[in-house]
């Protein structure tokens, strides 16, 4: 297993290193244009950086899920989406069943959160939870869970700061070439060596435009690959391409934006939250491939459901030669057959009931969160009874059974 | 002199080298191990759950005796053969699962059944177990084909062989239908 993840970070290496570079060129660059000389700019954006580091690394997942307004539930609140939660950590090996969290938020998305896989969260939005099937959230569920078990979630918490530390510096260092540089500037040519000064400052104005692009770009193009190796991993530990498949289908088809989302935590998300119609596969501004090519690669995941099966329908589907699964990790597992769906379409009246039981599960959770007290009569009926209550007891309105509170 | 550190640095290396598929094979090994746990987990579950699921359908499926007691008596006999190897064990979960899906699929027919609460709860949890079930079955294939192929290939096969690490069982549910399903393939 190691040897997979180890492989594919790779790639991935070379690009946070990169970005690195760029972190400690601008640091360099700054040094230079406001003390001539480079090494304080290093230490500032050294500083600056293990600042953010430190926040993310104690912070950053409670964080997250305080800015997308998710709260955690409990087994016994939903208890397909939990049973859920624990089949794909079962089938991915994940050593320790992460924390489950809802957001209350009709539109489709689900992210997870988990630097290190022992202390990992996942979090879904009431309005997916609503929409999907037992297998499309497997699907759902087994792609976040890659994210925990691949290093997704650490590699783009490390590029999250990286790139928030770029944005930061460029920001200040054209606060002050715009404000304060101009008497510095004017100062220090008089000292004469002037012509070396304005290169300096001419490279430092075009780094600081250029770094928070161009770190911007390798954010995205890390985020892209990652969302294909989490697709793979699905239908891997699935064995069930279809149900992401099908999952995905429904997320492109809601145009609902999610509210909590922001640009920095949108990489964490099963589906871009800010996407647009359209968006192509070459698209450097996207965090996430477009859903259509996703569907479409697990859909011709015919032979099984092997990172070799997917490598091969990504080629096919897109056109090229080169995989995006390295073939090391690719030959790590052999061959792996599919499973048939796990239980048959009802027909369409039945069906129709499933989708009303699934829509009235999340709304007796969205009520239970808001500390609505829920009875189940021994007649079968449900009793809900709203925080205002005051009475020590309520009577069923069915079979008038008397319910007291504690 | 130099002679002696040339073989000295090659013994080093190979030191380094024997601790290294050592250690990648006591790590695989207990990966199979754990794995073999977590199905032990949800097969008691599994055994828990049964008897419930007996007691709260009884009152509902007056004609369904020999049904009911399918499941009873294979749930007994699995419990009985739970501490056999892999093989033996696969055999009477199969039979198990078999009878259970009988019985959840003739629950369909029975709509008063399926308006009671405890039993839809009781449903979700013994899909779930199936699905962990067969999730933890599926963990321990894969674990054990790695393990397994770590010993039989060159060069871990001879640090294998040294220390008798030995291949391992795979964990297949025979289950008669299961078989039989036609399988669908379009390459």
């Amino acid at each position: 297993m190691w040897e997979q993840i180890r492989s594919n970070q790779m790639r991935s290496v070379v690009l946070v290193v990169t970005m690195g570079l760029l972190l400690l060129g601008i640091g360099y660059l700054l040094g230079l244009v406001f003390f001539d000389s480079g090494i304080p700019g290093l230490i500032i954006a050294l500083v600056v950086w293990a600042i953010m580091n430190m926040v993310a690394f104690f912070q950053g997942d409670s964080i997250l899920l305080a800015l997308s307004r998710a709260r955690k539930i409990k087994p016994e609140d939903h208890p397909r989406l939990y049973n859920v939660v624990e089949e794909m950590k079962i089938a991915s090996g994940l050593e320790k069943v992460p924390d489950v969290y809802i957001i209350d938020d009709p539109a489709l998305n689900a992210f997870a959160v988990g630097r290190d896989p022992s202390r990992a969260a996942v979090a879904i939005t009431s309005g997916l939870l609503q929409k999907l099937n037992r297998d499309e959230l497997q699907g759902v569920i087994a792609h976040e869970i890659a994210h925990v078990k691949n290093r997704d979630v650490l590699l783009m918490a490390i590029c999250g700061v990286l790139l928030g530390t770029i944005v930061i510096l460029a920001w200040i260092a054209s606060r002050y070439l715009i404000f304060g540089g101009m008497g510095r500037s004017r100062r220090s040519s008089s000292g004469g060596g002037g012509q070396a000064q304005i290169i300096i400052l001419a490279v430092g104005i075009v780094l600081m435009i250029l770094a928070p692009i161009i770190a911007q770009f390798i954010y995205f193009a890390i985020s892209r690959k990652r969302e294909y190796l989490a697709d793979a991993s699905s239908a891997l530990y699935t064995r069930y391409p279809e149900g992401l498949a099908s999952a995905l289908e429904k997320l492109s088809s809601s145009t609902a934006e999610l509210q909590s989302a922001n640009q920095a935590t949108a990489p964490m998300y099963i589906i871009n939250p800010f996407r647009k119609k359209g968006m192509r596969a070459s698209d450097l501004t996207s965090t996430h491939p477009p859903i259509s090519e996703r569907i479409r690669i697990l859909r011709a995941m015919a032979g099984g459901a092997s990172f070799n099966d997917y490598d091969q329908a990504f080629r096919e589907v897109r056109q090229v030669k080169k995989g995006v699964i390295s073939p090391a990790s690719a030959a790590a597992i052999g061959a792996v057959g599919l499973r048939s769906a796990s239980a048959p379409e009802p027909i369409s009246p039945a069906r129709k009931s499933e989708k009303v039981e699934r829509t009235r599960e999340v709304s007796d959770l969205m009520q239970r969160m808001s500390n609505y007290k829920i009875i189940n009569c021994d007649c079968g009926m449900k009793l809900k009874v709203p925080p205002k209550f005051k009475a020590p007891s309520v009577k069923c309105p069915h079979c008038g059974r008397i319910h007291s509170f504690r | 002199m130099i002679a002696v550190w040339v073989i000295v640095g090659i013994i080093v290396v190979l030191l380094f080298a024997l601790m290294g598929f050592y250690n990648g094979l006591v790590r695989l090994r207990n990966q199979v191990k754990n794995a073999w746990a977590q199905i032990d987990v949800q097969l008691k579950r599994r055994y828990d759950l049964i008897p419930n699921l007996v007691e709260t359908v009884k009152g509902y499926m007056k004609h369904e005796r020999e049904t009911l007691e399918a499941v009873t008596k294979a749930r007994n006999l699995a419990q009985q053969v739970s501490s056999a190897g892999a093989g033996a064990r696969g055999k009477a979960e199969g039979e198990l699962s078999a009878a259970l899906s009988r019985l959840l699929a003739v629950a369909e027919s029975y709509p008063d059944l399926k308006a009671n609460q405890n039993f839809l709860a009781l449903q979700e949890e013994l899909t779930s177990t199936e699905n962990k079930i067969s999730f933890s079955r599926q963990y321990y294939n894969d674990s054990v084909l790695r393990y397994n192929n770590k010993t039989q290939m060159f060069p871990s096969n001879m640090v294998a062989g040294m220390f008798r690490f030995q291949a391992d069982e795979f964990f297949e549910v025979t289950v008669p239908e299961e078989r039989a399903a036609p399988r669908v393939s379009f390459t």
